[in-house]
C-alpha cells in the first residue's frame, strides 16, 4: 500500500475528497464542542442559525461587506504574487481617512464620496509603501505589511486617546459621532450599509473583468504565475506589482470607511473597528483561488461563520474566537482535500 | 541477474508501460533506448522503487522481489545515477557521499574521509573529497553521483541519460568507467535517446516506443537506421542542407562584455549575415546563458551591438517588435503553464487583440488556430492550458509565437533540449525554413551534432571567453571539443 501522484483526478474523486475532509473537520469541531461541554448538534445549529431569520441574515450581510471588499483585492494581489498580509492595517488606514473627512472637513453632499476617496487612498498608500519596499529593495512584503499593521493600530489608539478624542465622551476612547452627512444609509434597521455592499460586489466583478479580460490583467496573470516568463517578455514587473498592491490596499481602505461610516459612526479603538477582517479575508481570498468573482461566494461563507460565532458566544458563552477555530479547521480540511484529490492509494502487497 | 517480466504501469487513462520485459546479466550493459515519453523514466522509477507496477514482476537473481522504496532498492543492490545530479551544493563531496551511508550519530571529518576511501577502494576517485560540490563541473558532479551509487556495492547500476550534461571528452571518461564496472561484474542499465552513445557502449539494446518494447537487438547487429526505425516507427529524412548566407549583415557584435558571477563573458565579436547560422558550443555554465540573455535585453552588457545597422534596443519588447525572436534556455521560461495555448501564443502580441480596452479572445483564438495548424501543434483545443502539452509541443508553441512576426534574427538556446527525434526534426525544419527566408540565427546548444548540422560557422565559449568563430568546414567534433575545453581555436 502506498501513495502516488494522480496527475488527472476524476471529478467525483475530487468531490469525494472534499466531502471527506469537510466531514472530518466537522467531526473534529464536534469533538471540540463536546470537550467544551456543549452538544455538537446544538452548536452546529447555532453556527448555522443566522441563516434562519432576517436578523441573522442581516448580521451575515454586515460581516460580508468588508470581507468582500478586502477579499476581492487580496485575491488579485495573491494572484499577482504580492502576499499582502496587511489588509488589517490598510482597513484601519481607511477608517482614519474617513474619520478625518467626517470630523474635520465641512459636511455636505460631498462628504461620503470624499471619505471613501481619502480612506481608500490612505489604504493604498499603506500597501503601496510595502510594494515599493519590495520592488526597490527586495523587502519581503509578508513581513513589511504585517509590521505595518501594528503601526496603524497604535496610530489609531493615539488618535482616539489624544488629538481626536471626542469632546463629550468622558473617559471613553473614541471620537465624537460623525455628522449625519458622514453616515452611510442602512437597509431598514439592520447594520447593512448597502452602498459599501454595492462597492464590494462591484469590486469583485470589476477585478474579475480586469484580471481576465484586459491587457493589464493578462500581464498580471503572466507575472503571477511565472515571474521568469514575465522577465523574458520584458514586462514591467515592478509596476505591475505596485499597481496590484495599490488596488488591494485601496479596497481594504474602502472597507475601513464602510465600518466607521456605516456601523460605528465614529473612530474608536482599533480592535473594535476591524474584528480581524483583514486576516479573515486572507481565507476568503485563498478559498477563491485567485478569482475575484468567487469572493462573492466565499465572503458570505466566512461572514456566516463570523455571525454564527457571535451566536455561539451569546447562547453558550463560548469565547468569540471559536470562529477562528471553525475557519481554521475549514481551511485545513480544504488544503487536505486538495492534497488528497491529487494523490491516489495503490493497494498492493 | 535482473529480470523484469510483463511490467505494466498506468497513470489514469495513460499507459506508461505496457507488458515490458527486460533482462540484464552480470557484466552486461543493456541500453534502454527510446524517445522522450516512451516510458523509460517510468520503468526506471519502478525499478528504483518510486512507483509500484500495476502488473508484472521483478526478479533479482531468480527470486521475485518487491521494491517499495528507493531504500529497498539500495538494499537489494540496485543503484541509480539520476539524470541531473541531486547533490547538496553547499556541502563537500565527502559530506554528500556520507548521505548514502549508515553513519553513527557523531563522527569526525577525518574518520568519514577514511571510511569513504576504504569503501571506494578500487574505484578511481577523480574528485577531491574535501571540495564543495558547488565548485565542481557538471561532469565532476556526475562522478560524485556515480561514486555515491557505488558506495553500497550495488549489483545493478542504472544510469539515467548520464551524458546529457557532459562534454565529449567526459563522455569518453564515463564510458571507460562503465567498461571497468562491467568487467567487475556489475549489470548496467544505460538509458539514452542518443544513438551513437548506445551503439558505442551497449552489449544489447532494448528499444521502447509509446510504453512498449518494440525490439531488442545485440549491438553487433544494430545500426543507426534500424534503431531509428524502431524508435520513431519510420525512417528519418536526411537533414536538409543549409543554403549559403547572403551579403546583408543582420547583427554586428564588437567587444561585447557581459558581467556575471565568476569570469565575465568577454571578447565576443562577430558579424552575422542574413541567412546565416552561427553555432555556439560550450560546457554548461561557460557563459552561453549570459551571452544570450545580454543580447535578448535581459542582462546589462558593455560593447557595441548593432542590428540591421542601427543601435541595439535594450529591452525585450522593442527587440521583439524589431524582429528579434528568442527561444529561452528553459522551456518553462517561455510559456505560462496555467494559461491557454492561445494566450501563450499571444504572450508577445496581445496588445494587438485589444478592442475598446478589452482583450478580444475570439480573435486571439482564431489567430491561434492558424498558428496551431501551421506549426503542427498537437493540442485538443486553443483553450487547453499549455502545461498539458508535451515538451515538443510546448517548444512548437514558443517557436510559433516567436517567429510569427517574421523574425529577422533568432536567438535560439537549446532549441531541441529534451525533445524526441521526431520533434527535433520538426524544430530543425522550422529553423532552416527561417534561414532560407533570410533570417539570421544564433544557435547555442549542448548538442554538438546539432551545431555541426545546422551552422555555417561555429564558435565556443570557454570560461566566458569567446573562441572563434571558425567556418563549419574547418570544424569537426574533436576541434569543437578542444575549443570548448581548452579555449584554443
Amino acid at each position: 500500500m502506498r501513495w502516488e501522484l494522480d496527475p488527472s483526478p476524476s471529478l467525483w474523486k475530487v468531490f469525494l475528497a472534499y466531502s471527506l475532509f469537510v466531514a472530518l473537520a466537522l467531526l473534529l469541531l464536534g469533538l471540540l464542542f463536546l470537550l467544551y461541554g456543549v452538544s455538537p448538534l446544538k452548536a452546529y445549529g447555532l453556527l448555522l442559525s443566522p441563516l434562519g431569520d432576517s436578523l441573522g441574515l442581516a448580521e451575515v450581510g454586515r460581516r460580508t461587506i468588508p470581507l468582500l471588499l478586502i477579499g476581492a483585492g487580496l485575491a488579485l494581489a495573491f494572484r499577482v504574487g504580492f502576499f499582502n498580509i496587511g489588509a488589517e492595517g490598510q482597513l484601519l488606514m481607511g477608517a482614519v481617512g474617513g474619520a478625518y473627512v467626517a470630523l474635520f472637513l465641512p459636511p455636505g453632499p460631498w462628504t461620503l464620496p470624499l471619505m471613501f476617496l481619502l480612506g481608500g487612498g490612505l489604504g493604498a498608500v499603506w500597501s503601496g509603501l510595502a510594494a515599493w519596499l519590495r520592488v526597490r529593495f527586495g523587502a519581503n512584503e509578508i513581513l513589511t505589511t504585517l509590521m505595518q499593521n501594528y503601526l496603524v493600530y497604535y496610530l489609531v489608539v493615539y488618535l482616539v486617546a489624544g488629538p481626536w478624542k471626542g469632546q463629550m465622551v468622558f473617559g471613553f476612547l473614541y471620537t465624537d459621532r460623525f455628522p449625519p452627512e458622514a453616515q452611510l444609509p442602512r437597509l431598514g434597521d439592520t447594520l447593512v450599509h448597502w452602498p459599501t455592499l454595492l462597492l464590494g460586489i462591484a469590486a469583485a466583478l470589476g477585478l474579475q473583468l480586469l484580471l481576465f479580460r484586459t491587457p493589464l490583467g493578462f500581464e498580471w496573470r503572466i507575472l503571477g504565475e511565472n515571474p521568469q516568463a514575465a522577465r523574458y517578455l520584458g514586462l514591467k514587473g515592478g509596476r505591475l506589482i505596485l499597481l496590484a498592491a495599490l488596488l488591494s490596499g485601496f479596497l481594504a481602505g474602502l472597507a475601513g470607511v464602510g465600518e466607521v461610516a456605516g456601523i460605528h459612526l465614529r473612530l474608536l479603538e482599533p480592535a473594535q473597528i476591524s474584528l480581524g477582517y483583514g486576516f479573515t479575508a486572507i481565507l476568503v481570498a485563498w478559498l477563491a483561488r485567485g478569482r475575484p468573482l468567487w469572493v462573492l461566494f466565499t465572503a458570505p461563507l466566512l461572514g456566516l461563520i463570523l455571525a454564527g460565532g457571535d451566536a455561539l458566544k451569546l447562547a453558550l458563552s463560548m469565547p468569540f474566537r471559536v470562529v477562528d477555530v471553525v475557519a481554521g479547521l475549514l481551511l485545513l480540511s480544504l488544503i487536505g482535500a486538495e492534497a488528497l484529490s491529487q494523490r491516489r492509494l495503490i493497494w498492493r502487497r | 541477474m535482473l529480470k523484469l517480466e510483463n511490467i505494466t504501469k498506468r497513470f489514469g487513462p495513460v499507459v506508461a508501460n505496457h507488458r515490458v520485459s527486460l533482462e540484464v546479466a552480470r557484466g552486461e550493459v543493456l541500453a534502454l533506448l527510446g524517445e522522450n515519453g516512451a516510458g523509460k523514466t517510468t520503468l526506471v522509477s519502478i525499478l528504483y522503487g518510486l512507483y509500484a507496477p500495476d502488473e508484472g514482476r521483478i526478479l533479482l537473481e531468480g527470486k521475485e522481489v518487491r521494491i517499495p522504496s528507493p531504500k529497498a532498492a539500495q538494499r537489494l543492490g540496485i543503484a541509480l545515477v539520476p539524470q541531473h545530479p541531486e547533490l547538496i551544493e553547499a556541502h563537500t563531496v565527502a559530506e554528500n557521499l556520507a548521505l548514502g551511508l549508515d553513519l553513527p550519530l557523531a563522527f569526525s571529518r577525518r574518520a568519514l574521509v577514511r571510511r569513504l576511501a576504504a569503501l571506494l577502494e578500487g574505484h578511481p576517485l577523480g574528485v577531491d573529497l574535501e571540495a564543495p560540490v558547488a565548485r565542481l563541473s557538471a561532469g565532476e558532479k556526475q562522478r560524485v553521483e556515480l561514486l555515491r551509487a557505488l558506495l553500497n556495492r550495488p549489483r545493478v547500476l542504472v544510469l539515467d541519460e548520464p551524458t546529457s550534461v557532459l562534454t565529449p571528452k567526459e563522455v569518453e571518461g564515463l564510458f571507460q568507467e562503465i567498461r571497468r564496472l562491467k568487467a567487475l561484474g556489475l549489470a548496467v542499465i544505460f538509458i539514452s535517446h542518443k544513438l551513437e552513445e548506445v551503439l558505442a557502449i551497449a552489449d544489447r539494446i532494448a528499444v521502447l516506443r509509446a510504453g512498449e518494447k518494440v525490439g531488442e537487438v545485440w549491438c553487433q547487429e544494430a545500426d543507426k537506421d534500424l534503431l531509428v526505425r524502431l524508435m520513431v516507427g519510420r525512417s528519418l529524412a536526411p537533414p536538409p542542407k543549409v543554403p549559403p548566407p547572403r551579403k546583408e549583415v543582420v547583427l554586428e557584435v564588437e567587444d561585447l562584455l557581459v558581467p556575471r558571477h565568476g569570469f565575465p563573458v568577454q571578447g565576443v565579436s562577430f558579424a552575422l549575415r542574413a541567412g546565416e547560422v552561427l553555432g555556439i558550443a560550450g560546457v554548461a555554465g561557460s557563459g552561453q546563458a549570459e551571452l544570450v540573455q545580454a543580447l535578448a535585453g535581459l542582462r546589462p552588457h558593455q560593447g557595441r551591438v548593432r542590428f540591421l545597422g542601427k543601435p541595439w534596443p535594450r529591452d525585450p519588447m522593442s527587440l521583439f517588435r524589431q524582429g528579434v525572436a528568442h527561444i529561452p534556455e528553459e522551456r518553462s521560461m517561455g510559456v505560462v503553464g496555467g494559461m491557454s495555448v492561445a494566450e501563450n501564443l499571444a504572450l508577445r502580441t496581445y496588445p494587438r487583440f485589444v478592442r475598446r480596452g478589452l482583450l478580444d479572445y475570439r480573435a486571439m483564438e482564431m489567430e491561434a488556430g492558424g498558428l496551431i495548424q501551421r506549426y503542427g501543434i498537437r493540442t485538443p483545443s486553443p483553450r487547453t492550458p499549455v502545461r498539458f502539452l508535451s515538451g515538443g509541443n510546448v517548444q512548437k508553441v514558443i517557436l510559433a509565437r516567436e517567429l510569427q512576426g517574421g523574425a529577422r534574427l533568432l536567438l535560439a538556446m537549446h532549441p531541441t533540449y529534451g525533445l524526441d527525434v521526431g520533434a527535433t526534426e520538426e524544430v530543425h525544419g522550422r529553423i532552416l525554413e527561417l534561414v532560407q527566408g533570410g533570417a539570421a540565427v544564433l544557435l547555442v546548444s549542448e548538442d554538438l551534432d546539432e551545431i555541426l548540422a545546422l551552422s555555417h560557422r561555429v564558435a565556443a565559449l570557454y570560461h566566458g571567453r569567446f573562441v572563434g568563430p571558425v567556418p563549419r568546414e574547418e570544424a569537426d567534433r574533436e576541434r569543437l571539443g578542444r575549443m570548448m575545453t581548452e579555449g584554443r581555436v
